[in-house]
């Protein structure tokens, strides 16, 4: 069984069909690349499966379990985390402070406790700490980690964002354009962080990118999309050579 | 029943002063994205130079007004150029709600210190005394019928000036996008001191017609008002000129009946508790766009 | 690089400065008071500064922290002002005075963050100056109903109008506890500078180590990006309405503090109008928004200035007022920052060009 599951789902605001039937099926472990030229819609798929909207027909599943129309929060909850396609750091909040908020979820004391410093505060803070640092040690920005989250350069913030999503324990990360902006030495070094991401986490992974040095280089699959609907799909050197994707990508601007 | 019409027709005036500072306040906010706290006082301000040259100097009550309104308009423009236009991008949108509070301070105790703490009473510009209908059962004022008229006369113009003219374009252009409209050419500070030009005109009128409906003066005259004529942008929907004008009217009735019906001291709460109830049903006002944050 | 305009006292070496600082500033005004060196004039000053310095600390958990603009906290505090009063009047007497501020206080927190709780459920839906603009106008509808309200008690329990002192029906022996717009008189003069010390650092403590923890954190996520945060499974909803719900509940404590240190309580706009709660905005702003111990120093130094101002009487809140907008423009306008920049740029050049 697939561990994302996505049936037929569509949206559409006020009467624009801007995904229109997209079907997807990504199986755990995999390196998953969704493409297409600008405005295809694959940023709202990946709003839609994380729920910052809610589809008008349609069904998500994953790991089995239905999470169609769940809230943003709940959804992370139930496995997924995502980068933003425009960096959304917590500016005003350390870099091992993003990472701590997210783990959020993981460790708990009561309100009162945050309030006097007392119980489980201590404790539970250090514990936070290392894991917030041990997770920054993986993209190698446990030396920064006190410098505030908008002072860090570009690549780096890209980094701390899949960081931030990867500490909430996922089952699957959503990357929305992780190279967009990046010189080539950057992307090169982003490619590598994203396979170190896989292997060293089993982790499943799907991905929209312009990049498609990025994309041949470590997706197995792709499903490409164009006007919200689903073009091709499978294997990333068949679907990348197909004539009818090329005059997609030819006829846009990209 | 009588008591009822003139309760409503009461409101109506009232609405419409809301209305005409609601407009000032709408597009000000609409246009230079500021809550501009200070906006209530320039109402108060025209009213003590209609007051100084109508009651003092002995000039007739159109010219008293017109002064009023080429001087409040240079008060706003000169505002907005000395206190407003250095924080336009401040890192926080608080610097200049702080800034037009200093301002609201400034001329409150400007006043206070001009003309003193008591109350001035205000003779009013309109010498009509108004309309007897129904064999003197239902009293109109002269100022309530005039205010009334004014209102919608500024509605009027307002609407097509901003739909039909190429500043009043420039300003929609800057309302929605102030990036992308100074890509197009248009003089982004040339719109925004049309706008507080606009704006302060309009809340001398308010002035004129708000001491002539309640005749006493003091340094805060212009406060509340101010504050409940945003209460009234917000209402119809901040940045929409109809919704101003419905929101100002909808305020002033309720207003009014409240006092009238219900009890004068509740009527405020009740005021501001239909601007909670409103914006809890529709969050961006009557006539507001829900703009929604772009993921 | 954009320089960090946010002072957050992170850790705890911090938080040890701010307290050291209220304590020191207390002990000096304490000597001051015991060897009259103070007029009293200023010691009438210093419960009240530190009541506002503590509703400045709760609003800025609100603006600072939480990122949302409240103009209504002279609401909270008009409900704390208000229940606190209203409990100490009925049990004055029956119980060692200590204990009963002490429950009075607590009363008055609890009271005014259930209002903060009911307020927050519809206001934390709206965004920016919307949010700004409905807390303005629940703190104007507190106001004007307690200002409308006739309070009283006797063997039937309480008694409650909107009309009349008469409308209540009160029993010949029955106690008047709000007076409509008489509001409440008699309330024992419990609080003192040093107990307001006390508080002002309970609530120093409760915010500054909120910030400093899990929720604190979550708070802060949801303030610099609410779609992050909920990317990464933070209940939004949850955490705005609990620092919300705190801000409020500070400034029911000190409600409570002020409505112990006056004679007659009234809910006017004196005391509780959005002017107030714009003033103590002020506060917030000046001191720094997110900056805890800056709250506090501005607030402290904002107070007192007008009434040390008192010397140039008719002119003083017109020198206040021109020094306010100035302070903004100077401190925040873009133009005033990068001159002030090469200014200093060029001092530490001729310093250094002197040197060498």
């Amino acid at each position: 069984m697939a561990l994302l599951d996505v049936k037929n789902l569509s949206i559409t605001f006020g009467g624009l069909h801007a995904v229109d039937d997209f079907n997807l099926s990504v199986e755990k472990g995999q390196l998953y690349g969704l493409i297409g030229p600008n405005g295809a819609g694959k940023t709202t798929v990946f709003n839609l499966l994380t729920g910052v909207y809610k589809p008008t027909s349609g069904k998500i599943l994953l790991d089995g379990n239905d999470i169609t129309g769940h809230k943003s929060a709940e959804i992370n909850r139930d496995g997924i985390a995502r980068t933003f396609q425009n960096i959304r750091l917590f500016h005003q909040l350390s870099v091992v402070d993003n990472v701590k908020a997210a783990l959020h979820g993981s460790f708990g004391y009561s309100t009162f406790e945050a309030m006097f410093h007392v119980g489980r505060y201590a404790s539970t803070e250090k514990e936070l700490r290392e894991k917030a640092l041990s997770i920054l040690r993986v993209f190698g920005l446990d030396t920064v980690s006190e410098i505030l989250s908008s002072n860090l350069p570009y690549g780096q913030q890209r980094k701390l964002e899949i960081a931030r999503a990867m500490a909430t324990g996922p089952k699957l990360l959503l990357l929305d354009e992780p190279a967009a902006g990046m010189n080539p030495n950057e992307t090169a070094e982003l490619m590598e962080t994203i396979s170190l991401i896989r292997d060293r986490f089993d982790m499943t992974i799907l991905l929209i990118e312009h990049d498609m040095k990025l994309v041949s280089g470590i997706c197995e699959a792709v499903t490409v999309l164009n006007f919200g609907k689903v073009l091709s799909e499978g294997n990333t050197k068949e679907v990348l050579s197909d004539p009818e994707v090329i005059r997609a990508y030819l006829g846009d601007d990209e | 029943m009588m008591s009822f019409f003139t309760s409503l027709v009461n409101g109506l005036s009232l609405g419409s002063i809301y209305a005409i500072i609601a407009l000032g306040y709408t597009m000000v906010y609409g246009i230079a994205k500021m809550l501009n706290f200070a906006h209530g006082d320039f109402i108060m301000v025209g009213c003590y130079i209609i007051f100084v040259f109508s009651s003092g100097l002995g000039l007739p009550p159109v010219l008293a007004i017109l002064l009023a309104v080429v001087l409040c308009t240079v008060l706003g423009v000169t505002t907005e150029r000395i206190a407003y236009r250095p924080l336009r991008n401040a890192a926080s949108p608080l610097a200049v709600l702080i800034t037009a509070i200093g301002v609201s301070y400034f001329l409150e105790n400007m006043a206070l210190l001009i003309f003193g703490a008591d109350t001035k009473s205000f003779t009013s510009v309109v010498p009509w005394s108004g309309l007897s209908l129904f064999n003197g059962e239902l009293m109109i004022q002269g100022i309530t019928i005039i205010t009334i008229g004014i209102s919608l006369l500024i509605l009027a113009v307002l609407q097509l000036f901003v739909h039909k003219t190429k500043e009043g374009q420039a300003m929609l252009a800057v309302s929605q996008d102030r990036g992308a409209a100074m890509l197009m050419g248009i003089d982004v500070n040339k719109t925004i001191t049309l706008t507080f030009a606009i704006g302060s005109a309009l809340a001398a009128v308010a002035g004129a017609l708000l001491a002539s409906a309640y005749p006493s003066l003091t340094p805060y005259t212009g406060a509340m008002p101010g504050i409940k004529a945003f209460v009234a942008a917000v209402l119809g929907g901040i940045g929409s000129i109809p919704g101003a004008m419905i929101g100002g009217l909808v305020l002033g009735i309720i207003e009014i009946l409240s006092r009238t019906y219900i009890s004068s001291q509740l009527a405020d709460a009740i005021v501001f508790g239909i601007l909670v109830v409103v914006l809890i049903v529709r969050p961006a006002g009557i006539l507001g766009k829900n703009i929604q944050e772009k993921v | 690089m954009m320089k960090n305009r946010f002072n957050i006292s992170k850790n705890s070496a911090g938080r040890m400065t701010t307290y050291i600082i209220v304590i020191a500033a207390w002990a000096i005004l304490e000597i001051m008071l015991h060897t009259g060196l103070m007029s009293s004039h200023m010691e009438g000053l210093l419960v009240p500064m530190t009541y506002y310095a503590i509703v400045a600390v709760g609003l800025n958990l609100c603006v600072g922290i939480l990122g949302e603009l409240s103009l209504g906290h002279a609401g909270f505090m008009c409900v704390g002002a208000f229940s606190g009063a209203i409990f100490s009047m009925l049990t004055v007497g029956k119980m060692p005075d200590g204990l009963r501020y002490v429950l009075a206080l607590v009363i008055g927190v609890l009271i005014s963050a259930i209002a903060g709780f009911l307020i927050g459920i519809p206001v934390l839906r709206l965004n920016g100056d919307y949010l700004a603009i409905v807390t303005l106008a629940f703190g104007e509808i507190i106001k004007n109903i307690i200002n409308a309200l006739y309070l009283g008690v006797d063997s039937k329990g309480l008694h409650l109008s909107f009309e009349s002192l008469t409308a209540l029906n009160l029993e010949p022996d029955g106690q008047i506890l709000i007076n409509g717009a008489m509001g409440v008189t008699g309330t024992p003069h419990d609080s003192n500078f040093t107990i307001a010390v006390i508080l002002l650092l309970l609530s120093l403590v409760i915010v500054q180590n909120f910030i400093d923890s899990m929720d604190g954190r979550a708070v802060m996520s949801i303030r610099d990006n609410r779609i992050a945060a909920e990317s990464i499974g933070i209940p939004v909803t949850k955490y705005k309405m609990l620092a919300f719900t705190i801000s409020a509940a500070i400034a029911g404590m000190a409600g409570v503090i002020f409505s112990h240190n006056i004679a007659t309580l009234q809910s006017t706009s004196q005391y509780f109008g959005y002017n107030v709660s714009i003033m103590i905005l002020v506060y917030v702003v000046l001191g720094g928004i997110g900056s805890i111990r800056g709250s506090v120093i501005a607030a402290a130094i904002l107070y007192l200035l007008p009434e040390l101002l008192r010397g140039l009487n008719k002119y003083r809140m017109l020198i206040y007022s021109i020094v306010l907008i100035a302070v903004m423009i100077i401190n925040w306008a873009p133009g005033a920052i990068e001159k002030r920049t090469v200014f200093f740029d060029r001092i530490r050049k001729g310093i250094k060009n002197g040197a060498a």
